[in-house]
Order: C-alpha cells, then structure tokens, then sequence
C-alpha cells in the first residue's frame, strides 16, 4: 500500500464522516461545522490532484464566504433546531432506500466500467506552483472569455436579486 | 498512484450523502448546505477527471490542459450566486410565516 493511497483513505474517510456528521446532527450550527470540515478536506484532495488555486478557492468562497453566511443566517433565523413534525412520516424510510440504491447503482456501474489504464499520479512541485495560476489565467482569459464575463454577470444580478428580495417596503412609500 | 475509480465512488458517496439530507431533512437551510455537498462531489470528480487528462497529455507529450480546474471555477461562482438568492428567499418566507419548516412551505402564496 502506498503512502498516496493511505492519505487518500485517511482524507475520504475524513470527508464521508464530515458529510454524514452534516446531515444527521440535530443543531443546524454544528450541521455547517460539519460541512466547513468537509470542505477543507475536498481542498486537500484538490491540492493533490495539483488544483492548488481551485483549492484556495474552495477554501475562501466555500469554507469563508459562503459558510459564514450560511452562520449567518442560521443564527438570524433562530433555525438551529426545528420542532419535528410527523407530516410523512413514511418519508424517512423510502428516503434510505431510495439513497442505498442511487449509491449501490452509481458504483455498480463505476466498478463494471473500470478503466484500469486511468490513473492519477501525484503532481510534481512544478505543477503545483505558480505555473497552475498561469495557466488558468490564459485558459481563462482566452479560450474562456465569454463564460467568465457572462458569470460577472450572474453574479451581479444574484447581488441585485437579493438586496430586492430582502428589502423592506414602507407602507405608502412606494 | 491512485486510479481515478477511487475519487468517482468518494464522489458517489458525497453525493448520495448530500441527496439523503435532501430527502431527510426538514430544515430549509440545511437542504441547502446538502445541495452545496452535491455540487462539491461533482467538482471534486471534476478536478480527478482533469488530472488524468493532465497525466494521460504529460505522457504523450502534450501541453496540459486545464478545463477541468476551469469548469470547477464557475460552478464555485454558480454556488456563490445561488446561495445569495436562496438565502435572501429563506429569510423573506421566514418573514411572512414566522416559521420555515419545509413541511409548512406548501403554497406559492404568501
């Protein structure tokens, strides 16, 4: 067994026990713990698959920006532990067995079709340096130009989006 | 060495994880955070995919390419942007109802 396999078992055990932590704990705090946990480890697993700017990415944007909102939020709200409810109470069982099969289906079919031949190998120092970030920025800027501008855009109507959705209207003031 | 198997049943299972919180869970705020995991799945497949392709270029002599790296980029901006208008949309019907248990959520109407 090598020591790229090891820290690859270590690491997904790490983040299939941080997922499963995020969906099963009562507090809704703990709830976005869990999930910033497993965030991070998805960024380790970028930096060994030589995706270092995509994994400072993932750490800013997921891990800061976007879970601090969801915090945010969360403690706005009062949300962090709903009453229950019986509504569907058969839900929860049909929702299992619904998940076992996706999961039995989807590795089923990942293990019928292996490709033996694709393998991944640790990138050496000079993929994972400032040659990644330079290359991105020409792929982006160049071959990528017209999805980067068209995302400035989504990103600028979601901020519009929201300030209009949260405002608050005054009686009589239009 | 790693085959690039390993990373898609990790993302299996990431994903499966994040659609079970879906089903589950009666929180608003935490479907979101379950939706997020799934993206993060198919971004992590993203970025193994890429990588053999880098490795696969690297040995046939090739410049490598980043495609992978750049479509998890944009689906980070597309997360960023939906989180903000769901998020926004999760306190306006916490405002109108006073409640946001998904079970209550059952008209269009405010």
């Amino acid at each position: 067994m090598t020591s790229e396999l090891i820290v690859f078992l270590v690491l997904s055990l790490a983040a299939v026990a941080a997922a499963f932590g995020m969906v099963s704990s009562r507090n809704a705090v703990y709830s976005a713990l869990f999930l910033v946990l497993n965030f991070v480890t998805v960024a380790i697993f970028y930096l060994l698959l030589g995706a270092p700017f995509i994994a400072m990415s993932q750490i800013t944007v997921y891990a800061g920006a976007i879970m601090v909102l969801f915090l945010f939020v969360i403690m706005l709200l009062g949300a962090e532990a709903l009453a229950p409810t019986n509504v569907l109470p058969w839900q929860r069982p049909l929702a299992f067995s619904l998940a076992v099969i996706l999961l039995v289906e989807s590795v089923y079919l990942v293990i019928s079709r292996a490709q033996t031949n694709a393998v991944i190998v640790a990138p050496d120092i000079a993929v994972n340096s400032m040659d990644n970030l330079r290359a991105m920025a020409m792929s982006l800027f160049n071959q990528f130009l017209l999805p980067f501008e068209v995302t400035s855009i989504l990103l600028l109507v979601a901020m519009v989006g929201a300030i209009v959705l949260t405002k608050r209207e005054k009686a009589g003031q239009k | 060495m790693i085959q690039v198997d390993y990373y898609i049943i990790l993302s299996a299972i990431l994903f499966t994880i994040g659609a079970l919180g879906v089903l589950i869970r009666r929180n608003p705020l935490i479907i979101f955070m379950s939706i997020e995991l799934m993206l993060n799945a198919a971004n992590l497949v993203f970025v193994a995919f890429g990588r053999s392709f880098q490795v696969a270029q690297e040995a046939a002599g090739k410049a490598v390419s980043f495609d992978g790296q750049i479509f998890v980029f944009f689906v980070i901006a597309v997360a960023a942007a939906e989180v903000a208008v769901g998020l926004a949309l999760i306190v306006e019907i916490f405002k109108t109802k006073k409640n946001i248990n998904i079970d209550e959520m059952n008209s269009l109407k405010g």
